[in-house]
Parts: structure tokens; C-alpha cells; sequence
């Protein structure tokens, strides 16, 4: 796998300005990928205690590339999402009581239970759709591009996928017509190493970011593990995209904690202990940036504390709700096929 | 009235809903300059320019995923299809993204786009550029699927179809191009869902779709000679389908033909047929046929292609057959 070429990012080191000046933002940041680490840890539960239909996959290890991301967008900007779509879709600012409700498949979820977990989104904040086909969403992100610069917006448009995602033939035919037409789409490859129970050396020849720079696309790669790296590289991207200078791609090296989904447990065959064992300790994304804050004096270790038994208990909160919440109506199973409005 | 061919039809159907809506665009291989082969598009880019009538690399995944991204952010796009068989390249944008995402999103999410692209046989083009597939679109919820059989009806389905809020699939018949029909000079839509009776008759009703509606008509003509009147009628489209029209014109009739140029197997014949012997059954006095195209990929020899699709001879002996009571045995 290609890292830092001439053309990347400097990954992992924090940028060069006053921690102070920022901290509104830094906190932000750390409160919402607590967010999405209490809420993986909440849905692994629902899974567990056979409280949730179907299966789910988990974005824990994840959450500095989201947020990172998320952080440097505006909710006018758009998203596709992937199967894995949790953390992109708190990380656009959305709500846990309409997520897990989305989960549990209760009317009050984002998509009035329709989608799950494989398509929770909340549409508001510009979240075009979590998507269950690989690569899936590669076209939709490209054309909100189009969309934006036809209609004379400025938003921009940023297109989650995975390492996996990259076999896909869509990929090449989009990121070709982004290219063409200079269109403010940002491709945000999340490698962490394995496409469901293989690993990306297995399936990706040469590197991934040469893929993209065949087209003339700048591509960067970048710690995925560090939300100021990601954020700061994604704040300079998504400025310039609105300029008219994208698209862009970047690779983010990152790590998923759990299963390719909650049902994967026993996984010793493609990816050992160790090695995630590892991860967690070096590397995770939280922890390291907790570290930071601290260390820069942004925040004491015991507020950090606080705000994270506040995440989790919100996050209690919503399922408690999700729990009781009412199905939707069996009126509903026929409703939404087409939008009703008299052409 | 004027005559105008289907091509220019569609044209100017396409023209005059993109001067009323900046945020209709057209996007497709050799759309712009070369106005598509069948030069449908000719003098749009000259009337809207590149930025709306986008010529595109030879991708069809692309290009259909980019107007699905587009129709969910404020954009009303006309996808172009060179040739309905390329379907088969852009199912996933188009059924599992486009067809889907109004559903999967609680109704929060919407995909204005039309697909228009093009069936028939007989253009001696072989087995890749002659399918007739609208069956396959027409099987997804969330489509809808309109089939112009004439100028007329092109022109004012596709104003239809480029307001609705939905994907709509349209299929234009290629070897229809060049024919005339009368299309009035003043603004007029068909709606969706609404058949048309093209010929009022009592012993037997067709239902033909697209080009059909032409063999059917033929086939009325040469009947009627013999003293047997045939009622027609197009459906203009399959997703909605008017049920209630056809339905009243068979407890009428007692007899049905379904002619359609899909293959004749799990087809839209088939689903035609069986809604009437499911709702008119105990007015029918024949077992309701269908005639499709052959179950065979499209052959290139005329001598073999022209077997395939249904004729006006075909059905009118079909319909001769049935009214002597020859088809019971299911001969
Ligand atoms: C087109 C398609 N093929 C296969 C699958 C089954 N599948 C679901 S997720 C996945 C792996 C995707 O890997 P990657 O893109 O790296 O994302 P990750 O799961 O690592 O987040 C596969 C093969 C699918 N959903 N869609
Ligand atoms: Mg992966």
C-alpha cells in the first residue's frame, strides 16, 4: 500500500497553530467521536442481546476519518455513505434517537424504519445515503458535484467508500468524469486493510492513490487514526473544491475494531489478535487525541471524562427510547414507493 | 395539423421543458454536437449549450449514477441510453440506487430523472441492438415505464415524464424515428396511467404497447373486412398501468390479445393477460393470448429476424384462430 507520496499530506503530526484558538472545535470534535464510539458500543449490544433485526457493521476504530471529514463541512455540503455508515452519518450531525430508531426499524427513524442500518441517514444534514452496494454511492456523490456547480451552489460533495470499493468499475468511470469537468467532489477512501475477510493487499494492485492521480486527480494520504491530520487536510481540500480546484481523493489508513459486521466474532483465519490488539492500544483515535488535548491544556483529563459518561448516557437514553418506540404503521409498506406529487 | 416526425417530437418536447426549468440538463454519449446518432438531440447544445446538454465518456454506470447524484440535489436530469439494450451496463444505478431511494429514505429523498432510451427489432442490428426491454425495468417498484406509439404520444409523454418527481424509463421504438403523426403546435402533456382507445371494436380487444399499436391497428383493418371488429388499445404505459380501461373493454368484448415486442416469457404480456383473467375472468369467452417477441436473442439474417416479432399477418390469423374457437386446446 502507497503512503505519503510526493504528493500526500504530512500524516500524524499536529498542525502548526495555537491549541487554544481552536478548542471550541477541538472539543467538538472529540465529543462527536465519542458519539460514534458509544454508539457502535450501544448498537453491538442491540446485536448481542437480540434486540436488533439483521446485522450491522461497525465503524468503531474509525471515527477520526468521519469527523475529521465532517467537521470540515457545512450541512449544506452532501455525503454518500457506505454499509458501514454509523459514524458518517453522526459525524453530519445527526440525532441518536432517530438512529436507533432507524436501527430498530421503529416509524420515528430517519428513513420511518425503511432503511436500517445499511441506509440510515439523515437527509437534513445533506447525508445523501449510507449505501449497501460497494461502491455503490461512487456516481450519486460525483453528480450532487455536478448538481452543485450547475445550480450555482458552492457546496461540495464528499464520497465515503472503502478500500474494497475500489475494484468497482464505477470508481474509474466517475472520478474520470469528475476530472473531466473539475467537478467539487472529494473522494474519501477509508483503508482499513480488509474488504470483509480479505486483506486489501489481497485484492488492490499497486497503490491506491495512483488510481486515482492516473486521472490527473491530486491525491493525498493520511493518518486516518488522527482527527487533526484528517481535519486539517480536509478543511485545505474542501476550500479549495469550492474554488473549482477538485476533485480530490484521499487514502486514509485506518483500522476497524470489530468484525467486518457484529456476526464476525471468531476471525482469527483472516486477521489476528495481535494485530488489533495492537491497533487499540497505539493507535486508537480517541485516546491519542484525549492525549493531545491534555497535553496542550485544551481540556482537563477529568472533563474529558465527564463528557464522555455524557455521551453515554445519552446514547442509553436514545435506545431506552428506540426500545419503547412504536413500528411503523402496516399502512406504511406500500407508502414512499413514489413520490405522490401531481407532475 | 402539422405532421411532425417522433424524433422531432421528442426533441421538441425536450426543448420546451428545458426553456420553462434551468435545472432540466441532458447527459449522454454524443448528445451535444452530434445530437445521438439517431440525431433525436440535433440544435440543443446550439440552443442550451455544453452545460446542459453534456456529452459524456462511454460509461454507462457513470453517467447514470451522476444524473441518480444529481436528480437527489436539485437537478432534473434527461439520461440518454443509446440503445436499450445498454440497460443491462446501468441495472444497479438505476434499480437498486434510483428505483430505491425515494423508499429506503422514508420519503425523504427524491430522484426526478428520466431515462430515455429505445426497443424494436427488425432494424437488422443483431442480438445487442435490438432488445426490447422494458419488461426488465417495469419488474422494479419504483420506475415507471412509458411507451410512446407514436409522435403524438412521444412528445406528450415525454413532457409528462420529465415533470414527474419519479425515474421514468421511456422507450422510444428506433425504427419509429422517421415516422409522422399530426402533433398540434400548442402545449398538451398525456398523463401517466391514462390508456388510450385508439380504435373502438366488440368481439375483440388488443392490447398492444409501442410500436404494437401499429401491427394491432393493421391487424383491426384487415379483420374488419371479414366482419370482425377489434378494439385497441395502448396502455402509453405499463408502470401505472390502466387496468380499469382495459378491464371494461374485455367484459365488453368477452376477448383479449395482449401484443407486446418483449420476449413473450415472463414478460409484459404475460402480466397483462393474467390481470384480466384474474379480473374479468367470468366475462371471457376465449383464453386469453399473448403474442411477444420469440424467446430467441434477435437474429441478424432478415430471413430470421423478421420471424421474431410480432406481425399484422401474425395476429390477425392469431385473432381468427380464436374467434373459431381454435385455441382452446392450446394449440
Ligand atoms: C457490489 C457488492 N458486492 C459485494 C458486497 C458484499 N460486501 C459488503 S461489504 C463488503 C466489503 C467492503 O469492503 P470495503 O469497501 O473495504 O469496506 P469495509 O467493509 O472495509 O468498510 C462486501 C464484499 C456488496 N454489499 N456489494
Ligand atoms: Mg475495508
Amino acid at each position: 500500500m502507497a503512503k505519503a507520496g510526493k504528493t500526500s499530506a504530512t500524516a500524524g503530526k499536529a498542525p502548526a497553530r495555537k491549541a487554544s484558538d481552536n478548542s471550541g472545535a477541538y472539543l467538538r470534535m472529540y465529543r462527536q467521536m465519542l458519539r460514534i464510539r458509544a454508539f457502535e458500543d450501544q448498537a453491538n449490544q442491540l446485536y448481542l442481546s437480540a434486540k436488533m433485526p439483521g446485522l450491522t457493521h461497525m465503524y468503531s476504530g474509525q471515527e477520526a476519518v468521519a469527523v475529521g471529514i465532517c467537521e470540515a463541512l457545512t450541512p449544506e455540503d452532501k455525503i454518500t455513505s457506505t454499509h458501514r455508515g454509523h459514524g458518517h452519518c453522526v459525524a453530519k450531525g445527526a440525532e441518536f434517537r432517530e438512529m436507533f430508531c432507524e436501527l430498530l426499524g421503529k416509524a420515528e427513524g430517519y428513513c420511518r424504519g425503511k432503511g436500517g442500518s445499511m441506509h440510515i441517514a439523515d437527509q437534513s444534514n445533506g447525508n445523501l445515503g449510507a449505501n449497501a452496494i460497494v461502491g455503490g454511492s461512487m456516481g450519486i456523490a460525483t453528480g450532487a458535484a455536478l448538481s452543485a456547480r450547475r445550480l450555482g451552489r458552492d457546496d461540495v460533495a464528499v464520497c465515503f467508500f472503502g478500500d474494497g470499493a475500489t475494484a468497482q468499475g464505477l470508481m474509474y468511470e466517475v472520478m474520470n468524469m469528475a476530472a473531466l469537468w473539475k467537478l467539487p467532489v472529494i473522494y474519501a477512501c477509508e483503508n482499513n486493510g480488509y474488504s470483509e475477510y480479505t486483506k486489501t493487499a489481497e485484492i488492490a494492485a499497486g497503490s491506491l492513490i495512483a488510481r486515482a492521480e492516473a486521472f490527473g486527480i491530486e491525491a493525498f494520504s493520511v493518518d486516518g487514526q488522527d482527527v487533526l491530520a484528517v481535519n486539517e487536510l480536509a478543511g485545505r481540500l474542501v476550500a479549495r473544491a469550492r474554488k473549482g480546484e477538485g476533485p480530490f481523493f484521499i487514502e486514509l489508513e485506518t483500522y476497524r475494531y470489530h468484525g467486518h459486521h457484529v456476526g464476525d466474532i471468531n476471525r482469527d483465519y483472516y486477521r489476528s489478535k495481535d494485530e488489533e490488539a495492537r491497533w487499540k492500544a497505539e493507535r486508537d483515535p480517541i485516546t491519542n487525541f484525549a492525549r493531545w488535548l491534555v497535553a496542550e491544556g485544551v481540556a482537563a483529563q477529568d472533563e474529558l471524562a465527564g463528557m464522555a459518561a455524557e455521551v453515554k448516557a445519552d446514547a442509553e437514553a436514545a435506545v431506552a427510547h428506540a426500545l419503547e418506540a412504536p413500528y411503523p404503521d402496516v399502512s406504511e409498506v406500500d407508502m414512499h414507493v413514489f413520490v405522490e406529487t401531481a407532475a | 395539423m402539422r405532421e411532425i416526425t417522433l424524433s422531432k417530437a421528442v426533441n421538441e418536447a425536450i426543448a420546451e421543458e428545458m426553456r420553462r426549468d434551468p435545472t432540466i440538463f441532458l447527459i449522454g454519449e454524443d448528445v451535444a454536437e452530434a445530437g445521438t446518432p439517431f440525431k433525436v438531440l440535433s440544435g440543443l447544445v446550439e440552443e442550451f449549450g455544453t452545460e446542459r446538454v453534456i456529452d459524456t465518456p462511454i460509461s454507462e454506470p457513470g453517467f447514470m449514477g451522476v444524473a441518480v447524484g444529481a436528480a437527489m440535489t436539485g437537478s432534473r436530469p434527461i439520461v440518454d441510453l443509446m440503445f436499450g439494450d445498454f440497460l443491462f451496463l446501468v441495472m444497479d444505478q438505476l434499480c437498486n440506487q434510483a428505483a430505491k431511494t425515494h423508499y429506503m429514505s422514508g420519503g425523504k429523498l427524491k430522484v426526478p430523472l428520466v431515462l430515455r432510451t429505445n426497443l424494436g427489432a427488425t432494424r437488422r442490428s443483431a442480438a445487442q441492438h435490438s432488445q426490447s426491454l422494458h419488461a426488465l425495468v417495469a419488474h422494479i417498484p419504483g420506475l415507471k415505464v412509458a411507451m410512446p406509439s407514436s409522435a403524438y404520444e412521444a412528445k406528450g409523454l415525454m413532457k409528462t415524464a420529465i415533470r414527474d418527481d419519479n425515474p421514468v424509463v421511456i422507450f422510444e421504438d428506433k425504427l419509429m424515428y422517421q415516422e409522422k403523426a399530426p402533433v398540434p403546435e400548442e402545449e398538451y402533456l398525456i398523463p401517466f396511467g391514462q390508456a388510450n382507445v385508439v380504435r373502438e371494436g366488440r368481439d375483440l380487444t388488443m392490447v398492444a404497447t409501442s410500436s404494437m399499436v401499429q401491427v394491432a391497428l393493421a391487424a383491426a383493418h384487415a379483420l374488419e373486412g371479414e366482419g370482425i371488429s377489434v378494439e385497441v388499445i395502448d396502455p402509453r404505459t405499463i408502470v401505472p398501468l390502466d387496468e380499469a380501461t382495459i378491464l371494461n373493454s374485455v367484459r365488453k368484448t368477452s376477448r383479449a390479445m395482449v401484443i407486446d415486442e418483449g420476449h413473450q416469457s415472463y414478460g409484459i404480456t404475460g402480466e397483462i393477460a393474467s390481470r384480466i383473467g384474474e379480473k374479468a375472468f367470468y366475462h371471457l369467452d376465449a383464453p386469453v393470448v399473448r403474442m411477444g417477441a420469440m424467446d430467441v436473442p434477435v437474429p441478424f439474417s432478415p430471413a430470421l429476424e423478421d420471424l421474431t416479432v410480432p406481425t399484422p399477418e401474425g395476429v390477425a390469423e392469431k385473432a381468427r384462430k380464436m374467434l373459431r374457437g381454435e385455441l382452446f386446446d392450446g394449440a
